[in-house]
């Protein structure tokens, strides 16, 4: 009888191949894992990694939305704006306390992503230049998003599926308030249109990237896959985005910023041209056109949280005096 | 390594995190229609009272819930997997305690 946070797992090396063998038989079984659990250091690490970094790019994610919320055209993008911003940072929350079941404090997570030392998603780092980005980011990162996030609702490890669920079920209205952006740009006036165009011209390869490296290239995607924490690989899912994007596009008349584009009819899938790997790589080492900045305004964000932080506690703690000065009464 | 597994111990043993990001809350989300009180996930919080405003804020942004609890982490006490065989093995040899068990003649409905 252990309190149930967090797991329970001793860290042996080397682990026992019978207990490993066990646990990869329960994956297969399609069980699910759960905190407190036996499962390989190597899973757990795993886990950490890829959960921690996803928290961080949905709190990551509020700031290049942030940017528009003074500035939306109309009271109604302003409420919905803001309603997604505030389910970035919930879906932030979800995700770190699933990460915390592992073993880790949340305090060590932020500081490592305030540290520059943990990773987010690159495609943050791209700056959102027009008002049309923000119905472009819906659109396509979170719809990029959702393709991923529905496949993680399945993953062995129990917390990390439960939050996926959840935010699966939120992020479909990010999805549909981004293409309702775009839709009403592309029917607009010419100007309008251009906007939308350039917004799509410049978000449709980063979004790609988004599913991460070519299969081949994917250092961590067998073991993920083998674990059963990922069910289908990078290009599975980056194809699978193509193809319900390619037709949303062309539903508003956009045109998809790539001259290869192809249908292929014997397998129904549409077909890209080369993806810019230098590009992605660039950006995920840190040099992308924001990546300074993103962490700067964060960092800022946490300190000039600072003095909420102290009032709530001192507020606590006189609440606590009070109480006490009551019972003693 | 040394320092994840001294991580992991004293998060284990204690009942408050030993850093200034305040105590991990347990949360529990009723949804309307009279369902139990379901788990939901958890917040950080200074005290009982925020905790539940964490929690409303995080978990019910969209009607999820007609009433919340929360709950310390480290109050709260579970079988651990471990326990797993034993602790539940009771119920397995009691077939009599499912309508299964009970045979009726056929073309009865009871």
């Amino acid at each position: 009888m252990t309190p149930i946070q967090p797991q329970q797992t001793p860290v042996s090396s080397p682990e026992d191949p019978e207990r490993v063998a066990a646990f990869e038989a329960r994956i297969a079984a399609g069980e699910t894992i759960e905190p407190k659990d036996w499962m390989p250091e190597r899973y757990r690490r795993q886990l950490v990694r890829m959960m921690s970094q996803h928290a961080h790019s949905e709190i990551v994610g509020m700031l290049p939305e942030g940017n528009w919320i003074t500035r939306a055209p109309s009271l109604r993008r302003k409420m919905s704006l803001l309603a997604k911003v505030q389910d970035e940072a919930g879906h932030g929350l979800y995700i770190y306390c699933g990460t915390e079941t592992l073993g880790v404090d949340r305090q060590e997570l932020i500081e490592q992503l305030l540290t520059g030392t943990a990773k987010y998603s690159s495609i943050f780092n791209y700056p959102t230049l027009s008002w049309a980005d923000i119905g472009a980011i819906g659109w396509l990162v979170d719809g990029a998003a959702i393709v991923n996030q529905t496949m993680l609702a399945k993953a062995s490890y129990g917390p990390y599926a439960r939050a996926m669920v959840r935010i699966c079920k939120e992020e479909n209205f990010h999805k549909r308030q981004g293409y309702e952006i775009m839709v009403t740009l592309a029917a607009g006036t010419p100007a309008q249109r251009r906007m939308a165009q350039d917004a799509l011209d410049r978000w449709w390869w980063p979004s790609l990237m988004m599913f991460g490296p070519h299969d081949g290239q994917s250092s961590n995607s067998d073991e993920l896959m083998r674990w059963g924490v990922k069910r289908k690989s990078n290009d599975e899912l980056r194809q699978r985005f193509i193809n319900l994007t390619v037709a949303q596009a062309k539903a508003i008349d956009l045109v998809i910023p790539d001259p290869q584009l192809g249908f292929d009819e014997t397998t129904q899938d549409w077909r890209i041209g080369p993806i810019d790997w230098d590009e992605f790589w660039r950006v995920v080492k840190g040099n992308g056109p924001c990546n300074q900045e993103r962490l700067a305004a964060r960092r800022d964000a946490h300190a000039d949280g600072e003095w909420v932080r102290v009032a709530a506690a001192a507020y606590a703690a006189k609440q606590a005096k009070i109480d006490s000065a009551f019972e003693a009464a | 390594m040394a320092n994840e597994s001294t991580t992991q111990g004293s998060r284990a043993d204690a009942a408050e995190p030993r850093d200034s990001q305040w105590p991990l809350w347990e949360v529990f989300v009723q949804p309307p229609g009279g369902d139990p009180h379901e788990h939901a996930g958890s917040v950080h919080a200074v005290d009982a009272e925020s905790a539940l405003q964490n929690a409303r804020d995080v978990y019910a942004r969209r009607g999820e819930a007609v009433s919340i609890w929360v709950v310390r982490s480290g109050q709260i006490t579970a079988s651990t997997p471990e326990d797993m065989g034993p602790f539940f093995d009771p119920g397995n040899d009691k077939p009599y305690r499912h309508p299964q068990f009970y045979k009726i003649p056929r073309g009865i409905k009871v």
